[in-house]
């Protein structure tokens, strides 16, 4: 322009420039961090209303239980899962379990073991997982795993170790089935070594898509340097909760012939693992956490191996193992600290407590003790501490809800005892996508999630809704719809701040139109079902698969026409809804195609959409396994 | 005649709604209190631009950032009356697009559609309401292109839109 512009004003001018920027882009920042949040709540909210159903059913078919009679029908299909006692020596178990008549055939490529297992072999085996994604043969996890029970059957209910010669040791929380989270781990830290101890605590499994692999890993290594390496029960290290949450599926499908075996070995394996270990007398690591009766003199002395699922019961075994006794296990388990003093039940689990800063003080007290670490609870930064920093909180799985949501950390401990915090994020796209774009991922994956469940109420919301509407104008405006949903989904979300994400729809005048979001919301498919049952299926699919899973006593990935009625019988007591003998009748002209009078579970989960392959938050597909069309040539192996 | 409602006017009672949904986000003891370095980020998160100044305001009266006691707490209670005061009456209003658009013209000086990183951390870190190193970096990392390592400012306008539902 060439006018008299001065430069003190172009001087002030490109002040008040970078002002407008940094306030805008404060602005920008603050709108993703709530966003941010919102997404982590959403999963939250699912994660723990899942947990909730799961708790439901153990006591519905605890009702079951009490209140039938021995040879009724509705017993007998389930009893199997709380007999404890089956009266068989360990003699005869490692009959069951014995490998020694499987072979492995020429063209198994991956890794062979002999034993006892040395530390290249230990070493082999993360190799081959993490780069050839080799399947371990049947014969050597069979073989691997008889041998860490040996291992685990010598082992006290609380290991007591030291940092003697100034040793750090490592501290790693959940897994859960992630292997990528291990191998970094061992990138960063090094493996376990003499000099390199470990601890490991809890909840290897479930949700992730290998956790199989982990357990093969973390017990080679305990097999070879068992004083250096310590595994700590979770409350995920339990045969029925896998039946829900994903590890019986997945070593039912990795390992097609010889699954059912690993499986019951596995069982108990589980319920021979450690319940704690303590560090120098001084910290205390754990799964869970405690309760204001927790005793670690007590705890020392229980037979841990009776309980081998938070549903156990000893009625008919001749060993009574005291209420309290079972108690205290479940409470070291799966307790949560909270903020305000006390201790009261977990409801939200369906076990352990919640305890307060008060209990923690007392209970390191009386123990001599300066520090709890424990696990079980998701962080955002992989780790978290509370009761004014005395106890400390680990996670180790990062992404756990989703690519993104959170990191990961372990702790080291050295001979001062003070906690030294290492935080990752394994994820090869995690670092090329920007801050905003990950952020931007994990809460489309939580709206998808989100949007599922909103499907399997649909026909509440209506009603809900409905309520709002007297006038039938089929619109009620955004107060009132989000009043209507929290009424039905108790997800406690911040519903008015979702609206835009989750009624795509134009708001005519602030108002919704309901039928119109409605009609968006469809499962497309399975047209000659009935719409409403099909959203009660959808919405209680995993109680319908682990009520199969329970029902298929044998893990055979079958259950017979019989059963599969009387599993429906089940459910419809369960749910309180009618379910006629004719709709069964039809489910099975659908499912049994062959006609052999057995349903394959799997199928029928698949063939009424109730499970969605890239649904993260449930199941994932393995790395070990291919796509679909590379399945077919996995069908029949007998190799694996 | 009826007269239409406005969706621009916002009633009273779902501004508290809003207000307080946005609170909750970071009270996490759940005893209707925040830390008040959180307040920043509540009170830009409803739409609103104050100023580094505003944030720190404890004298005004009507100010948002009362601070509660000696925990450095601010309490909903005081909080949801003087913030819907803030909405109602657009106290800290938001810069329209063409002005950002502007101000971004004038650092760029040469008129090249971009500036360099360089350029824009020296205006951010050395002039105005100055940004720390950490959110110079995070900004940085969110806002440049990569390949060209050139920050692209008409781009970045397009894709971040307020969300209206106020």
């Amino acid at each position: 322009m060439g006018c008299g512009v001065s430069k003190s004003d172009q001087f002030h001018k490109a002040i008040r420039s970078a002002v407008l920027i940094q306030r805008w882009y404060r602005q920008y920042i603050a709108r993703t961090e709530m966003k941010r949040r919102y997404t982590w709540h959403i999963f939250q909210s699912i994660e723990y209303s899942g947990e909730q159903a799961q708790i439901k059913l153990y006591n519905f078919l605890g009702y079951l239980m009490d209140n039938f009679t021995p040879a009724s029908n509705e017993r007998n299909l389930i009893s199997h899962i709380f007999r404890e006692n089956e009266v068989c020596r360990d003699a005869e178990w490692e009959r069951y379990f014995c490998y020694k008549n499987i072979e492995v055939p020429e063209i198994y490529s991956g890794p062979h073991l002999t034993f006892p297992l040395t530390v290249e072999q230990a070493v082999g085996l993360v190799e081959a997982f993490r780069n050839k994604k080799q399947q371990l043969h049947s014969r050597y996890v069979l073989q691997l795993l008889l041998e860490t029970w040996r291992q685990l059957r010598m082992l006290p209910n609380i290991n007591r170790i030291s940092t003697c010669q100034s040793k750090e040791i490592t501290i790693c929380g959940d897994l859960h089935g992630q292997l990528d989270d291990l191998l970094l781990i061992f990138y960063k830290n090094d493996m376990p070594s003499l000099e390199n101890p470990y601890v490991f605590n809890g909840d290897f499994v479930d949700r992730g898509k290998d956790s199989i692999e982990i357990l093969l890993i973390l017990f080679s290594f305990l097999l070879v340097y068992p004083s250096e390496v310590h595994l700590n029960r979770g409350n995920h290290e339990d045969h029925i909760i896998n039946l829900r949450y994903g590890f019986t599926k997945e070593v039912l499908t990795k390992y097609k012939l010889h699954g059912k075996r690993i499986l019951k070995l596995l069982q108990k394996i589980f319920s021979w693992l450690p319940l704690a270990t303590v560090i120098d007398q001084k910290v205390l690591v754990l799964h869970g956490g405690i309760s204001d009766t927790t005793d670690l003199a007590i705890l020392a002395r229980v037979d841990r191996h009776n309980v081998t699922s938070r549903t156990a019961r000893c009625k008919t075994s001749p060993i009574a193992i005291s209420r309290t006794f079972n108690l205290q296990i479940l409470d070291l388990l799966w307790s949560d600290p909270m903020t305000q003093d006390g201790c009261v039940p977990n409801e939200v689990r369906g076990g352990g407590c919640y305890w307060g800063p008060d209990v923690t003080e007392d209970f390191l007290n009386r123990h001599n003790l300066q520090l709890i670490i424990r696990s079980h609870e998701c962080k955002q930064e992989g780790y978290e501490f509370c009761h004014n920093r005395k106890v400390l909180t680990l996670f180790s799985a990062s992404n756990y809800y989703d690519v993104g949501s959170n990191r990961g950390a372990y702790v080291k401990l050295g001979p001062d005892l003070v906690p030294y915090l290492i935080q990752y994020q394994a994820s090869s796209m995690i670092r090329e996508l920007t801050v905003r774009q990950s952020a931007g991922r994990t809460e489309r994956s939580a709206l998808k999630v989100l949007r599922e469940q909103v499907f399997a109420h649909k026909s509440d919301l209506l009603c809900a809704i409905k309520r709002f509407d007297r006038n039938n104008t089929g619109l009620v405006c955004v107060s009132d719809w989000a009043s209507a949903v929290e009424s039905v989904m108790h997800l406690g979300l911040p519903w008015r701040m979702l609206r835009s994400q989750l009624v795509p729809g134009k708001i005519h005048g602030g108002m919704i139109d309901y039928h119109e979001w409605f009609n968006e919301l469809a499962i497309k498919g399975v047209n000659h079902i009935d719409q409403s049952l099909l959203e009660t299926l959808y919405r209680h699919r995993s109680t319908l698969e682990t009520i199969f899973r329970i029902v298929d006593y044998d893990n055979s990935g079958f259950i017979s026409i019989e059963d599969f009625q009387q599993t429906w019988k089940l459910l419809s007591v369960y749910l309180k809804m009618e379910i006629t003998d004719d709709t069964i009748a039809d489910l099975i002209v659908t499912i049994d195609r062959n006609q052999d009078g057995s349903i394959d579970i799997e199928e029928f989960m698949e063939a009424f959409r109730l499970t969605d392959k890239k649904s993260r938050l449930e199941r994932g597909r393995s790395m070990f396994m291919g796509t679909a069309t590379d399945l077919t040539k996995l069908d029949g192996d007998p190799n694996i | 005649m009826m007269k239409n409602k406005q969706r621009s006017e916002p009633v009273v009672p779902d501004v508290h709604k809003t207000i307080k949904a946005a609170f909750e986000a970071f009270d996490y003891e759940s005893n209707n209190r925040v830390d008040v370095r959180e307040i920043g980020t509540i009170i830009y998160s409803l739409g609103c631009f104050p100023t580094q100044a505003d944030l720190h305001d404890k004298n005004s009266r009507d100010s948002p950032v009362q601070v509660e006691d000696q925990t450095g707490c601010i309490n909903l209670e005081k909080f949801l009356p003087a913030m819907t005061k803030v909405l109602m009456e657009h106290k800290f209003p938001s810069v329209p697009e063409d002005l950002l658009l502007q101000a971004f013209e004038v650092l760029d000086k040469e008129n090249k559609g971009y500036l360099e990183p360089e350029q824009l951390a020296k205006y951010m870190t050395q002039e105005g309401e100055l940004f720390t190193q950490e959110e110079m970096d995070e900004m940085l990392t969110a806002l440049a292109d990569h390949e060209n390592n050139r920050v692209y400012y008409k781009d970045l306008l397009n894709q971040w839109t307020i969300d209206p539902d106020m």
